[in-house]
């Protein structure tokens, strides 16, 4: 099946993404993100997390409709592409603000393809305005689909769930949980009784992230079919991440850029040496061919599922990638400054590293890719 | 931005080019071509290369987007079709290159109307064929440093120096002649001109690479006579005519065919895949070994990604820029070709000893001199530290290094 040359992405999406910028640049997340860690005695606290997070832009998020611009009509949603998605996610990463809408955007793709009346209903709380999250991982060899440890006897849920992305932010969880030889997949709200939550001590400071300890709780299954619906939404899942990637790194192209135009050292702007402007150069060439595979990985989702898994490998490789090597440059070629826990550079640098083991790096994602190859 | 869906008449072309490829690709000839048109040495492959050229201008294939005026087809934006169909279809490359890719489009932006008129049809069948007189012994990465000098004498311009590098220099009838008019002004005193290679005073000398092939020259131009209607634009702008010229080169500026490829940019890739699946290493194939396989999938990526580029470029929404995108082609594509090359040596093992000639050598050394031949690409045309440069100076505004 043919692509669509431009991706599908039009002027709908033009638009779109237009406006999330704006939207984001207004909303200033890493000032809010300071404001809220100054006083914070150690800012790696879990629980210290939600006062990062703008409850208030989510809100308008979802009355903008980016938050259920995945879910279908039938559910109440705009049904758009992932392309669409794509689009707002790459802005996301460039504003790295801390919002839990990659994770809904990810939990939409999942519910789809468990494609079951239950898990309908809970595309249908997306299209309402509730945020969500996948809790599918266990503690070991964790980017296995078939990881978790979570146990279901009948609809009670018992085990821990780990790595749970924007867990104080969510209002539910899709869960992968084990029911005799088959992998299952729950949703459930996260105030549910049984529930426990527990706080992880995150490099990244616009994520939060944490572990769902469930006894003995009540949920719905969605899938009887657990591995198949988090294959299906793989692409999606690994595509979103490759483009918030890009667009952090190119917000650390620039100011990099920036900072050698200004910063002068033996007479000379940093960015008049071939030392600095080389590097500078091979960050924007790492950054252009992961926006380039991440839109052919989701274009390839929305319109050639054929492709979908191998193009969606192959743009999580090459943002894994991305995502190190414009972390380590920004930071070195900002020399002292970069390291300082003042400057933005050390924000964008450990999302990066975090989006980088993100659902996988450029070696796992390699691995993967060579089964198409 | 480039249209969602072909418009049927898009649609009816493409399958033209396609089926005119299949029934018109001609027998292989007595001897293998060499693996590039800028190693073409024999006449046997010139006048090969120069009928099949001149087949696919007649079928549209080449010129398609250019003025009927100037001996092209004139459709728009068909030209773009065209050139995917013929690197598709496999097909030997266009030995005319240069014409193609940097005369013909310097000409359609700087040329006179009789100048057009003259020089592009006979660049298009491939009847002229074209080199470049850009480099010298003593001007490589600062080319405006070049001293092969013209002096003005009533209607003519006498030219004396040497240029170096030339590719085609020895089947070429025309040159892409840079040459100094002002020796006070390094930059405004440069002057283009279309030199006469069968002019009294050309002498053309074959330089050999370490390859052992030849295919590129020195040229000594000795008292030179170049009538002033052969000068492009005015006196003193021949850098900047020079930078479009090289825009061209470096894959940004408006194609007239497709060039230097004759390959699906995929091809090596796959190939070497394909050898890395037949070939032994520590007990298994060398795709079963995990870090050779690793590293043959990150250059599948990387050539997925320069491809993916080209399909980005064209969006104004996505591309950063108009020039953001174009003026990496040359440079990634280069530097992906020398890593899978010297991958390749690793894929062979022992066998990658053998070379070209040897009858044990896998598919007869093409992989050991592809290798050597990959420096064409990262050093010709201004090489990778000289792109890095103009990337940073022009994308991303860095202070200019000169």
């Amino acid at each position: 099946m043919a692509q669509p040359r431009d991706f599908g992405f039009g002027e709908e999406q033009e638009m779109l993404k237009d406006a999330a910028r704006r939207f984001m640049d207004d909303k200033a997340p890493l000032l809010a993100l300071r404001k809220a860690a100054k006083g914070t005695e150690d800012p790696y606290l879990g629980d210290e997390r939600t006062g990062f997070y703008d409850q208030e832009a989510w809100r308008e998020m979802v009355e903008l409709g980016w938050t259920a611009l995945a879910v279908p009509e039938e559910a109440g949603g705009v049904g758009m592409s992932l392309v669409t998605a794509v689009a707002v996610a790459e802005e996301v990463g460039r504003a790295a603000m801390p919002t839990p809408l990659t994770s809904t955007l990810q939990t939409t793709y999942v519910l789809k393809h468990a494609g079951t009346a239950a898990a309908t209903e809970w595309l249908q709380k997306i299209a309402e305005g509730q945020s969500a999250t996948l809790a599918i991982q266990g503690q070991e060899d964790a980017l296995q689909w078939d990881s978790a440890t979570v146990t279901a006897d009948g609809d009670q849920l018992n085990g821990t769930a780990w790595y749970v992305q924007d867990l104080q932010k969510v209002d539910f969880l899709v869960v992968a949980a084990r029911s005799g030889v088959d992998l299952k997949l729950y949703a459930i709200d996260k105030s549910a009784a049984g529930i426990e939550l527990g706080y992880d001590r995150i490099v990244d400071l616009t994520r939060d992230q944490g572990r769902v300890t469930f006894s003995g709780a009540s949920a719905t299954c969605i899938s009887d079919d657990g591995l198949a619906a988090l294959a299906a939404a793989e692409p999606a899942l690994l595509t979103l991440v490759a483009a918030d990637i890009a667009g952090g790194c190119e917000w650390l192209l620039q100011t990099t850029a920036e900072y050698a135009k200004v910063r002068t050292q033996f007479d000379r702007p940093i960015g008049f040496f071939q030392a600095v402007k080389h590097p500078i150069v091979n960050m924007m060439i790492e950054i252009d061919q992961t926006r380039s595979l991440a839109y052919n990985a989701a274009c390839a989702y929305d319109t050639d599922p054929d492709t979908a898994h191998r193009a969606a490998h192959l743009a999580k490789s090459s943002a894994s990638d991305t995502a190190e090597f414009c972390a380590n440059r920004a930071t070195q070629l900002h020399g002292g400054i970069g390291f300082t826990w003042e400057h933005d550079v050390q924000i964008y640098h450990k999302r990066q590293i975090h989006s980088q083991q993100l659902f996988g790096d450029g070696i796992w994602h390699r691995e993967k890719a060579a089964a198409y190859l | 931005m480039a249209k969602a869906v072909e418009t049927t008449e898009q649609r009816e072309f493409r399958e033209y080019c396609a089926a005119w490829l299949e029934e018109n690709r001609p027998p292989p000839t007595a001897m293998p071509l060499p693996q590039a048109a800028y190693e073409v040495m024999t006449e046997d492959h010139r006048s090969y290369l120069v009928d099949w050229q001149a087949k696919c201008y007649e079928a549209g294939l080449i010129a398609t987007d250019v003025d009927k005026a100037y001996g092209g087809h004139g459709h728009d934006g068909f030209q773009v079709i065209a050139s995917t169909e013929v690197r598709r279809a496999g097909v030997p490359y266009f030995i005319n290159w240069i014409g193609l890719g940097m005369t013909a489009p310097t000409l359609l932006q700087h040329g006179t109307e009789e100048q057009k008129q003259t020089y592009l049809p006979p660049i298009f069948s491939g009847e002229d064929i074209w080199c470049q007189g850009f480099s010298e012994p003593g001007a490589g990465s600062d080319l405006a440093g070049l001293q092969t000098s013209a002096v003005k004498d009533g209607d003519n311009w006498i030219v004396n120096g040497s240029k170096v590098w030339t590719s085609l220099g020895h089947f070429a009838r025309y040159m892409l002649l840079l040459a100094r008019t002002d020796k006070n002004d390094k930059y405004n005193g440069i002057t283009y001109f279309m030199g006469p290679m069968e002019a009294d005073g050309v002498t053309v000398k074959p330089i050999h690479k370490m390859t052992g092939e030849s295919g590129f020259n020195e040229v000594f131009l000795e008292n030179v006579v170049v009538p002033d209607h052969m000068r492009i634009d005015e006196v003193g702008t021949g850098w900047k005519v020079a930078m479009s010229t090289l825009t061209s080169e470096r894959g940004a500026g408006m194609g007239v065919g497709a060039i230097a490829s004759s390959e699906s940019p995929f091809a090596a890739i796959e190939q070497l895949i394909e050898l890395a699946k037949r070939t032994r290493r520590n007990g298994r194939t060398a795709w079963e070994d995990p870090a050779i396989r690793d590293r043959l999938v990150k250059l599948y990526e990387k050539t997925e990604g320069s491809s993916q580029n080209f399909r980005r470029a064209r969006m104004n929404a996505l591309n950063g820029g108009a020039m953001r995108i174009p003026l990496q082609g040359k440079l990634t594509g280069s530097e992906i070709g020398q890593e899978l090359h010297h991958l390749s040596l690793s894929i062979l093992g022992s066998a990658s000893s053998l070379y070209v000639g040897d009858p044990n050598a896998e598919e007869n050394g093409r992989w050991a001199l592809g290798y050597m031949n990959t420096y064409t690409g990262t050093i010709s045309g201004g090489s990778s530290e000289i792109q890095r440069n103009i990337l940073g100076e022009r994308v991303l505004g860095l202070p200019k290094t000169k």
